[in-house]
């Protein structure tokens, strides 16, 4: 792969500000080519990330020069541009690995996108291990990702799906995690981190209850790597789910991490060439994970994008990423909680850089068209989580969300664009 | 900067107009009527907003009452609120040709054909025309005459997906 370097702090900067710390998301946004244009005459002001990240010049270089030096398919040439374009494709899987330290590349499954991750687990493990009277347990607030396949999947095997409930803040108490498990639970999946309002799960302690009662964990994790660091081992996740869009990767790549002893004993997902060890029309035998799980042509030039995108981001750092977006949360709270006819949803301790809010008097459609006429994209709706609007007891929110290319500026455009909300709605 | 906010001003004004703001904020009608001849559901299942559309007809099928109730945005609040007062006395050709005036005004295809409607009328329209400048919200605006239509022809749901 070739290093995706972010561009460095300028010296002056980082002579004026003596602290190593100092974090240059003001530089880093000219490392996003669509981030310097205009949007109805005024600047672009991104705030709809978790919704899907923009990408770094690296990643779009990254995948325009594999294209043009070395594209072709995998795993099935002995030619040389197969060789590369293999070689490149595996060392990603190596890439991922080390991001979210799992112990094997074995563990890392390339799919089109989160939601397939999700979706291979329930139709591979799920109908494999699963049977009438088992239970799934999930939290009141996940994304429909994680909902509609264990409702499938219920449907067909006469599964329990059991909901964890939130607390007004938007927050899971672990009390009500021990409440909900049983013997019977064979399953918990849940999310990492919250899109709708941010809240950052306690799945580390989740995992180990969920272990004590015999029950396998499912993380889905496409609002989680983006915000913060991730160690599957650390965690003890037995699944943990990413989406390549949302960490400023391309769209169409998404990863499942599934522990090694669990993925070998799953049957394939999809049948297909890239997946099989032999196969005649009596008998076909199945690679071993993780290509078992890959049938067809993988999306390969996702991949080195994904690839590129984790380049990146590890140069500048996780760490360093998530202390941003925590202070940029901070910030944004705090300017926001003085907006009297704003109302935040989703107020848990913990949170990734995430905002959920309501006005009075203002639909969230309106406030988002408000927004956008002054150059500010948000995301207004139900965020795929109707469920989670209906406990809330509203038909959605206004989503405001951080990246590491976001700035105060950005905040402070926010609120003063909200100004006219209230104008014409106040 | 102030022609820009003049700008700003003037491009959201044609959207969220006075009479639209009104509306929106003290929708007219906004209730279930006790003789309702026909209702019909209608849901946006991208944005959630869902309304259900009460109409009272008479022997002659003439609109004598219309009502609605449900939860939206300003501009579909506001589009449903204004429909039911042009709608009370309407026949169902009369309701067609607000139907495909609307229809055309807010997605700017085709003729417009302004017969046998009155002027206010007309104005009322052309202000929740507004939309035709924003793409992502035509379908707020056009929403709750979707279920009307729907009503009045027996169907229990319309859908603008
Ligand atoms: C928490 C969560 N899970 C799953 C998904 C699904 O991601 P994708 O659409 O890329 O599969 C999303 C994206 O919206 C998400 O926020």
């Amino acid at each position: 792969m070739i290093a995706s370097k972010p561009a460095a702090a300028p010296a002056d900067e980082l002579f004026a500000c003596a602290a190593p710390q100092l974090f240059a998301a003001q530089q880093y946004r000219k490392d996003f080519p669509i981030l310097s244009q205009e949007i109805h005459g005024h600047p672009l002001i991104y705030l709809d990330s978790a919704a899907s990240a923009q990408k770094p010049r690296m990643v779009i270089e990254a995948m325009q020069r594999f294209m043009e030096n070395d594209y072709a398919n995998i795993h099935r040439g002995v030619h040389e541009l197969s060789v590369r374009s293999t070689d490149k494709f595996e060392a990603v899987r190596e890439t991922v690995r080390r991001f979210i330290n799992a112990a094997s590349t074995n563990e890392i499954i390339f799919t089109r996108v989160g939601t397939e991750a999700i979706n291979l687990v329930a139709s591979s493990w799920g109908r494999k291990f699963l049977k009438s009277g088992d239970e799934i347990l999930i939290t009141a607030l996940e994304h429909h990702a994680n909902i509609v396949p264990w409702q499938l999947l219920r449907a067909e095997l006469g599964l329990k799906l059991r909901i964890i409930p939130i607390t007004k803040e938007g927050d899971i108490r672990l009390e009500d995690v021990k409440a909900a498990l049983s013997p019977r639970t064979k399953l918990v999946a849940v999310a990492h981190v919250s899109n709708a309002l941010g809240t950052i799960l306690p799945i580390k302690e989740i995992i180990t209850l969920a272990h004590a009662q015999g029950a396998l964990v499912l993380i889905d994790g496409c609002q989680g790597v983006v915000h913060m660091p991730v160690d599957v081992r650390d965690l003890d996740a037995d699944f943990y789910v990413f989406t390549g869009h949302k960490l400023y990767g391309p769209t169409g790549i998404g990863v499942l991490y599934g522990k090694f002893d669990v993925l070998k004993q799953m049957p394939p997902y999809q049948g297909g060439g890239d997946m099989i060890a032999s196969v005649t029309f009596e008998e076909t035998t199945y690679k071993d994970p993780p290509h078992r799980f890959e049938a067809g042509t993988p999306p390969i030039v996702e991949v080195i994008g994904l690839g590129a995108a984790i380049d990146y981001v590890s140069n500048i750092g996780m760490s360093r990423i998530a202390q941003h977006e925590t202070e940029l949360l901070h910030y944004a709270t705090e300017k926001l909680q003085r907006i009297n006819s704003l109302k935040i949803l989703g107020t848990a301790p913990k949170k990734a850089g995430v905002i959920s809010f309501v006005m009075e008097g203002a639909h969230p459609h309106d406030i988002g068209t408000i927004l956008d006429r002054q150059g500010i994209a948000i995301r207004a709706g139900h965020h795929c989580a109707q469920p989670l609007m209906d406990i809330l007891g509203v038909p959605g929110t206004a989503r405001a969300s951080f990246a590491l290319y976001t700035t105060k500026d950005d905040v402070n455009a926010l609120v003063d664009a909200l100004g006219k909300v209230q104008e014409i709605f106040g | 900067m102030m022609d820009g906010i003049a700008a700003l001003d003037a491009d959201l004004r044609d959207l969220y107009q006075d009479l639209i703001l009104d509306h929106g904020k003290h929708p007219r009608n906004f209730r279930k009527p006790g003789d309702v001849s026909r209702e019909a559901l209608g849901h946006n299942p991208l944005c959630g907003d869902r309304l259900i559309v009460y109409l009272t007809l008479d022997a002659d099928g003439t609109i004598v009452d219309a009502a609605f109730q449900g939860s939206g945005c300003a501009i579909s609040t506001a589009s449903a609120s204004m429909m039911t007062e042009m709608l009370k006395g309407k026949t169902r050709a009369q309701a067609d040709t607000l139907f495909k005036f609307m229809h055309m005004a807010c997605t700017g295809a085709g003729e417009i054909k302004t017969a046998g409607l009155t002027q206010d009328e007309i104005d009322r329209l052309h202000a929740l025309a507004g939309v035709r400048h924003y793409p992502m919200r035509v379908k707020c605006a056009t929403l709750a005459w979707h279920t009307m239509q729907a009503a009045l022809s027996a169907l229990p749901k319309a859908s603008t997906e």
